[in-house]
C-alpha cells in the first residue's frame, strides 16, 4: 500500500508525519533539530529517501542537513553561501542602497531528475545550486546580475527568494519568485533571467504596473500543464497561460484576495487551492473562520471548504510554503498554520482533520507520496 | 590543553557532551582555538564565526575568567588561566529572546 510522508518545518524544529494510503492514522516523528528554525525541508523527486532541510537561527546562522533514509537520520552538509563576485547593493525599506548580505535559506528545491542537484533560494535574494548533494553551493549569478537588481526591495519578511519552480517539459526552464521583486524566468538552466510580471498590478509601489517590484507570495504549476501558472500575490490571485509572459487576475468571488499560499490538485490542473487572509496588516483569516478556497475552473469561481476546519475564533496564518498535495487518488491536501496545526484532507479538500494540533508555528509543509 | 564550553545547540550539533578539550600547537588565541575547534568539528563551521571573514556572529559572545572577551582581537593571547586549562573559554549564545 502507498505511504504518505508529510515534512513539516517549524519555528523550533522539523517533524515528519507518516501514514499509509488511507491517511487515517498518523505517526509523528520529531522534533528534529529542536530549537532551530526549519524554514523548509523537501524530498528529491528522483530519490524519495533523499531529503534536504534548511536549519537556521539568528544565533548560529545557517546549516543545511541531508537525510539519505527518508528523515530517520540526518547529517550536516555544506553551509557556505557566498555571493558571486562583488555583491553590490539593493534597496532597503527606506529606499537607500544596502549591500547584499546572506541571511538564510528560505526554500530548497531538489532537481526533478538528479538527487544530488538541489537549488536553494536565499535571503538576501539569490539562487544557489549544489550538484554534489549539498556539500558545495554556487550562486547562479545571472539572476542577481539582472539590471533591475539594484532596485529590488524587501517585503515585510525580508528580501527573500522563496519560490523555485522547475518546468518538467523544458529542463532548462526555471521560475523563481522574490519578495518584493516579482517572478523571473530562465530558459537556459539559470544562466540568464528576465522578469515575467506583465499584468501584475500592485498599488503599494510607485508605478503599479512596473516590470519589477511586485510582492509575489507564491506561484504553483501542474506538471501536466507547465505553461499555466497560478500566483498568490500580496493582494490578488493571478493566472498565466503563457509561462509567465502575461498574467490576469482570477480572484473572482474570494472573500479577500490577500494570502500567502497556493497549490494545484495533483490530478486536476484546473483545481486550485488558496487560503484567503484578511489583509496585509491582519495576518489571520476573515471573520475568525479558517477556510480553504477551491476553484475547479482554474480561478474566478471559488468555493469555501470548511468541513473540519475551525469556523469561529481562529486567528492563525498559513504561510507561503505551508501547503502541499499528495498524488494519491483522491488527492490529499495538507497545510500548516502559525498556531501549530497541520490539517489534512484525504478527499481533495471536502473534509479536513488535524493531523497534529500543537506544533511550533509551521513555516513549511511538503508531501511525499511513496509507493 | 584548552577547555571550551559550547552552547547547548552547538553541543548537539557536534555530538559532544560537556566540555571540549583541545590541544594547540602555538599560542592560545580566539583564532587558534576556533581553528582547532572547527578542524575537529567541521559541522561547527559558520555557526560561531563567518566562514570567509571569520567575524564573530553577532549573537555569539566569548567569556572567560569572568570577563567578556568578545571584542578582543582574534589574535590577542587568551588569559593564562585559559591557556593552561585552568579556566574554560565559554562560547555563549546571547540571551536575546526566542
Amino acid at each position: 500500500m502507498s505511504e504518505v510522508r508529510v515534512l513539516v518545518g517549524t519555528r523550533k524544529g522539523a517533524f515528519v508525519l507518516t501514514s499509509d494510503g488511507t491517511r487515517e492514522r498518523w505517526d509523528v516523528s520529531g522534533p528534529h533539530f529542536g530549537g532551530w528554525e526549519i524554514y523548509h525541508l523537501k524530498g528529491s523527486p528522483a530519490d524519495p529517501s533523499r531529503l534536504y532541510a534548511s536549519q537556521s537561527t539568528s544565533w548560529f546562522g545557517q546549516l543545511l542537513q541531508r537525510s539519505d533514509d527518508g528523515g530517520t537520520t540526518w547529517k550536516p552538509v555544506g553551509n557556505q553561501f557566498q555571493y558571486d563576485g562583488v555583491p553590490g547593493t539593493h534597496l532597503w525599506y527606506d529606499g537607500t542602497p544596502r549591500p547584499w548580505e546572506f541571511k538564510r535559506v528560505w526554500h530548497l528545491e531538489p532537481s526533478l531528475t538528479d538527487p544530488d542537484t538541489v537549488y536553494a533560494g536565499v535571503e538576501d535574494a539569490a539562487l544557489f545550486r549544489s550538484v554534489d548533494g549539498g556539500q558545495e553551493w554556487q550562486e547562479l549569478p545571472g539572476l542577481r546580475g539582472h539590471e533591475s537588481s539594484p532596485s529590488w526591495q524587501p517585503g515585510a519578511g525580508g528580501m527573500c527568494l522563496h519560490t523555485i519552480v522547475q518546468d518538467p517539459s523544458e529542463p532548462g526552464r526555471i521560475f523563481v519568485a522574490i519578495s518584493a521583486a516579482g517572478v523571473f524566468r530562465s530558459d537556459d538552466a539559470g544562466k540568464t533571467w528576465r522578469p515575467v510580471n506583465r499584468g501584475l498590478r500592485s498599488e503599494g509601489i510607485p508605478d503599479p504596473d512596473a516590470e519589477v517590484g511586485h510582492c509575489v507570495h507564491r506561484i504553483a504549476m501542474h506538471r501536466s500543464r507547465p505553461g499555466v501558472l497560478f500566483m498568490q500575490k500580496h493582494w490578488d490571485v493571478m493566472r498565466s497561460d503563457d509561462a509567465g509572459e502575461s498574467w490576469h487576475e482570477v480572484s473572482g468571488n474570494l472573500p479577500t484576495d490577500f494570502g500567502f499560499t497556493i497549490d494545484v490538485h495533483a490530478h486536476e490542473p484546473d483545481t486550485v487551492y488558496v487560503v484567503p487572509i484578511k489583509s496585509d496588516s491582519e495576518h489571520y483569516p476573515p471573520d475568525g473562520k479558517l477556510r480553504v478556497y477551491r476553484s475547479r475552473t482554474g480561478g474566478n469561481e471559488w468555493e469555501a471548504l470548511t468541513n473540519g476546519l475551525p469556523q469561529s475564533d481562529c486567528y492563525v496564518n498559513v504561510l507561503r510554503d505551508a501547503m502541499a498535495v499528495d498524488s494519491l487518488d483522491s488527492c490529499g491536501v495538507y497545510f500548516g498554520t502559525t498556531g501549530g496545526q497541520v490539517y489534512g484532507s484525504a478527499d481533495a479538500g471536502d473534509s479536513w482533520t488535524p493531523i497534529v494540533r500543537d506544533l511550533p508555528a509551521v513555516l513549511s509543509v511538503e508531501v511525499q507520496t511513496l509507493p | 590543553m584548552i577547555r571550551v564550553v559550547l552552547p547547548a545547540h552547538l553541543r548537539t550539533l557536534a555530538h559532544v557532551d560537556g566540555q571540549v578539550e583541545l590541544d594547540l600547537d602555538g599560542q592560545a588565541t580566539q583564532r587558534s582555538v576556533l581553528d582547532a575547534l572547527e578542524a575537529r568539528y567541521p559541522m561547527l563551521r559558520g555557526t560561531i564565526r563567518d566562514q570567509v571573514t571569520h567575524q564573530r556572529r553577532a549573537f555569539v559572545r566569548f567569556f572567560a575568567c569572568a570577563e567578556d572577551l568578545s571584542h578582543e582581537s582574534p589574535d590577542a593571547p587568551l588569559p593564562d588561566a585559559v591557556a593552561t586549562g585552568a579556566e574554560p573559554l565559554l562560547i555563549v549564545g546571547a540571551m536575546a529572546g526566542g
